[in-house]
């Protein structure tokens, strides 16, 4: 097979037609209320691009990473919550100052883990922090024992189902079912207005890509060469003086990360949090995302989160009824029919013909055919 | 730190200082005793060729040095370092190489990436991330991939490689490490005659300089290599010494080599 | 949180807490059984191992109706017939789902489970385009209805009585089918070496069917008792999925009666707590109990220690 473009180039190139694609493209056809729509696609983006490294690249099958999400988008809800709450806003409570649904079940004082949250740098470092942490804290002892494969989906799915129960279940201090709602300013710039919507979706596509940017980093580097290794043969990783786990716990908690500062973003541009983004059903679509992408592709995972969520907007509007249908097939179809998404499609279908093109031409800097899977 | 010391006093007044001991050694499954209160001991720069009958505990013997199964009771001394309480990788780093059966290397990645995981350097997350493949890993990559023969297909995906050439890749991978201490199950099982033979120069070439254990049936192999053979059977060691030796034995005739 | 009841009542508490344990017990001893067959034996997770049992749920009230609008007379017994259609349904799809799907992915366990959750989702919606978003109920025939009354403060139900019953035959059943059968040998057979089983002339393709079937069989057993003790909705199945997998490798995945004693104690956990705190308090505690104890101890309770 002839190399036309090596890959370190085309991936610049994937970056570079992903950046135009999203922050000139679609802002200039779309209307706010649909640019703003996809910005919420986008905050699933990041967990699917986590998912490709831990999932494609390490093997590891989260089916909890909702719990990320939904831990660094709470941590945003909450410093925002308390942006709202000021004295003057919450005066007829009876106890002002602490949000409005604690004062419903009759909390009379703010809870200690809310305190850091009055601060804007603590509520950013907490984005990403706090799930980085939970992530060390399960995946650690797990993978020290090799707990893998599917106990490991499993175990991180019922602490999907743990985590929205406790938040259902602790309305005083989480807002319960309903969630974080309410929420107006961000170090006192309202987010609310149609300007500030657009700039935090660029803000969104900046941090996006940079996630990208950061995880093909990671992946060029030996690190990534050694998650491949241990994807095939994990044993012998071991026995070349290589501690498997703590490769692993680097990786989830890498992607718990990035699912952390998705689930801000997502605070941020739709102006609440609730436990219908963090339990199994939330957590398991977040997997198709990547899985539609092709789960070993970075971009993949962003063209597969827009397209899946444009499918289910745009069938939820209209056949209510089949989008179930539809998103059950996809699963099943993406599985046995696509195993490697999108991103295979492009590789067995377009690939070769741009290879073709530039090889007939030679390198004459033309610019590949567009992205793939529009 | 007492008590350690104390030992290493003893050890070193039991005089020659083994590379290798290993005393008392069992593992039960389930009450089935694989290995059986096992002990050998292996010197430095010495070959030492385990054989034994299907089921007679050799492959385990090699998991439990390496730290593959833990061991149920008894002692493995690495220079003086107890290897039983070790991680897997914490053997490997003391200088312990494995090759497996079947031969085990990454399909996915190319002959280069595939030595190059095998660079002890960079073993660490953060060690392993800020890693550069600098002048010292490439040109000890190109050195080791000549000693086994794969200069040519350096930058091809160890997928294509034939059955021969994984072996051999393998055995560069543990090459590459430079073990001290270097453990081969069947190296040369599955090859065809030629490669045999290659293989065979290959063992030659890079066993020296360390000790080795190696399983092996091949009687011409084994008699070509071994300074020390060790009969193993059901669990327990039936008889050891140099080759001509273990051959004459009837216990030994009896149990493998007549069949 | 002892404060305030007597000894007495104490004991009356735990006994009837015990005892609605004991039929959240067989709910879980029954739905695990499939799970546990399928996943222990086969090394597949069915993610819609929920909605058969929901379809099992749905096939005993349709019988139900079947019987009050053309045997009244015979309703007592409608229960029966409803339990062997429930198993022909589920285990008949079950088969159908193995050939048409499970059978491409024994090699690809992740996978399975994104796929058979997709599955899931189809027949959720399946089931509410046929039966509607409503829960049905069933009507309990007369002899089921009412309750005993043991002592003075404790009394159970008798459907509860009954359902346990029902459960402990099934799992004998299970355990003869399992590990006294020829079947089950080879079963067991395939599990262990799959090219020697193959070899010594077991129809290793059958033999999976068959298992993966009878698995899914006895989730719409699971659900005919299930109608017993709440109504069924086209999301039922969900509720429970999260709990058997965890009951299931909590057992030790190949090991029948761990399943069947890490049922117990999940169940009868969760039943004492709920006493004493919020519902979803006690859900959480369990939960994160046995995961808590899976991640120190992930082979389960109930294991044999093996060589690799």
């Amino acid at each position: 097979m002839t190399q036309a473009l090596s890959p370190r180039f085309k991936n610049l190139i994937g970056l570079l037609l992903l950046a135009v694609l999203l922050a000139v493209v679609l802002p200039l056809v779309l209307e706010p209320f649909r640019l703003n729509m996809v910005g919420k696609y986008l905050t699933y983006a990041f967990v699917a691009v986590g998912l490709v490294l831990c999932w494609g690249n390490a093997g590891i099958l989260s089916l909890g990473q909702g719990v990320f999400f939904g831990l660094g988008g709470y941590a945003m809800a909450m410093y925002l919550k308390l942006q709202s709450s000021t004295l003057e806003a919450t005066k007829i409570q009876s106890t002002p100052g602490i949000p409005d649904f604690m004062d419903w079940n009759q909390i009379t004082e703010l809870p200690f883990f809310w305190v850091p949250f009055k601060s804007l740098p603590l509520s950013l470092l907490a984005v990403v922090l706090v799930p980085m942490a939970f992530a060390f804290i399960v995946s650690f002892p797990m993978f020290k024992r090799r707990v893998g494969g599917v106990y490991f989906a499993i175990i991180t799915q019922a602490l999907a189902a743990i985590m929205t129960i406790l938040i259902v279940g602790q309305q005083g201090y989480t807002g319960g079912i309903n969630g974080i709602t309410d929420l107006r300013t961000l170090a006192g710039w309202d987010i609310r207005t149609d300007s500030a919507k657009t700039i935090l979706y660029f803000v969104n596509v900046a941090l996006l890509l940079g996630a990208i940017g950061l995880c093909l980093l990671v992946r060029g580097s030996k690190l990534g060469r050694i998650l491949v290794a241990m994807r095939d043969k994990e044993d012998r990783v071991r026995f070349s003086g290589y501690d498997v786990a703590s490769f692993k716990v680097f990786v989830f908690c890498l992607a718990a990360a990035l699912a952390g500062v998705g689930g801000a973003m997502f605070t941020l541009q739709v102006g609440f949090m609730s436990p219908s983004f963090v339990g199994i059903v939330p957590s398991i679509e977040m997997v198709i995302y990547t899985a539609v992408g092709g789960r070993l592709s970075l971009f993949g995972a962003v063209y597969g989160t827009l397209l899946v969520n444009w499918a289910k907007t745009s069938f939820s509007e209209s056949f209510p009824e089949l989008w179930l249908f539809g998103l059950g097939a996809l699963f099943i179809a993406v599985v046995l029919l696509f195993p490697n998404g999108l991103a295979g499609l492009y590789r067995s279908h377009v690939e070769p013909r741009i290879d073709a093109f530039l090889g007939r031409k030679g390198r004459s800097g033309s610019t590949p055919a567009p992205a793939p899977a529009e | 730190m007492n008590a350690q010391a104390a030992t290493n006093v003893i050890t070193d007044q039991m005089g020659p200082d083994f590379l290798l001991a290993v005393e008392g050694l069992t593992v039960s499954f389930d009450g089935f005793k694989a290995v059986d209160d096992l002990s050998f001991y292996v010197d430095e720069n010495e070959i030492r060729v385990i054989i034994g009958p299907n089921g007679a505990g050799k492959t385990t013997v090699l998991d439990l040095i390496c730290g593959r199964t833990k061991a149920t009771s008894g002692s493995v001394k690495f220079k003086n370092t107890e290897l039983t309480r070790l991680k897997e990788y914490e053997i490997v780093r003391a200088g312990v190489g494995r090759k497996f059966q079947n031969p085990s290397i990454y399909e996915d990645l190319t002959v280069f990436e595939n030595l190059e995981i095998s660079f002890p350097r960079g073993r660490g997350v953060f060690g392993a991330l800020a890693f550069k493949r600098d002048a010292e890993v490439i040109g000890r990559v190109e050195e080791v991939a000549q000693t086994i023969f794969l200069a040519d297909q350096l930058h091809q995906r160890a997928e294509y490689l034939s059955h021969g050439q994984k072996q051999w890749l393998e055995i560069g991978m543990l090459l590459i490490q430079d073990p001290e201490l270097l453990m081969l199950d069947e190296p040369v099982a599955g090859m065809s005659v030629a490669e045999r033979k290659k293989t065979a120069e290959l063992l030659n070439t890079i066993i020296k300089d360390r000790s080795v254990i190696v399983i092996e049936h091949d009687m011409k192999f084994v008699e070509d290599i071994a300074h020390k053979v060790t009969v193993l059977h059901q669990g327990k060691i039936l008889a050891e010494g140099p080759m001509a030796k273990v051959q004459a034995d009837p216990k030994v005739i009896e149990v493998y080599l007549g069949h | 949180m002892f404060m305030g009841y007597s000894l007495g009542e104490l004991g009356s508490i735990f006994a009837m807490q015990a005892f609605a344990g004991l039929i959240l017990f067989s709910v879980f001893v029954l739905m695990s059984l499939g799970l546990a067959i399928i996943f222990g034996q086969m090394g597949v997770i069915n993610m819609a191992h929920g909605e058969f049992m929901i379809l099992g749920a749905y096939m005993t009230y349709l019988t139900s109706q079947a019987f009050q609008a053309f045997a009244p007379g015979l309703y007592g017994i409608y229960f029966f017939v409803a339990m062997v259609v429930a198993f022909c349904a589920s285990g008949a799809l079950g088969m159908l789902v193995e050939w048409s799907m499970i059978r491409f992915l024994y090699k690809r366990p992740l996978d399975t489970l994104l796929a058979t959750w997709g599955l899931s989702l189809i027949m959720q919606q399946a089931f509410r385009s046929i039966f509607g978003a409503r829960e049905v109920g069933v009507e309990l025939p007369e002899w089921m209805m009412g309750s005993l009354a043991i002592t003075d403060t404790i009394e159970v139900q008798i459907n509860g009585l009954f359902v346990m019953g029902l459960t402990t035959l099934i799992a004998i059943a299970v355990y003869l089918l399992m590990f006294r059968s020829r079947w089950g040998l080879q079963v067991r057979a395939v599990v262990l070496n799959r090219p020697m089983a193959g070899a010594v002339g077991i129809d290793s393709e059958r033999v999976d069917r068959f298992t993966f079937g009878l698995g899914c069989g006895i989730a719409g057993i699971a659900g005919s008792a299930f109608t017993m003790i709440g109504s069924t909705g086209p999301t039922a199945g969900q509720l429970y999925i999260v709990d058997t997998f965890l009951v299931v490798v909590f057992g030790g995945a190949a090991s029948l009666a761990g399943t069947i004693a890490s049922a117990f104690t999940i169940s009868q956990a969760q039943s004492t707590m709920e006493f004493f705190m919020s519902g979803s308090m006690a859900k959480v505690l369990t939960l994160l109990v046995v995961v808590c104890i899976l991640m120190v101890r992930p082979e389960g309770l109930f294991v044999l220690k093996v060589r690799r």
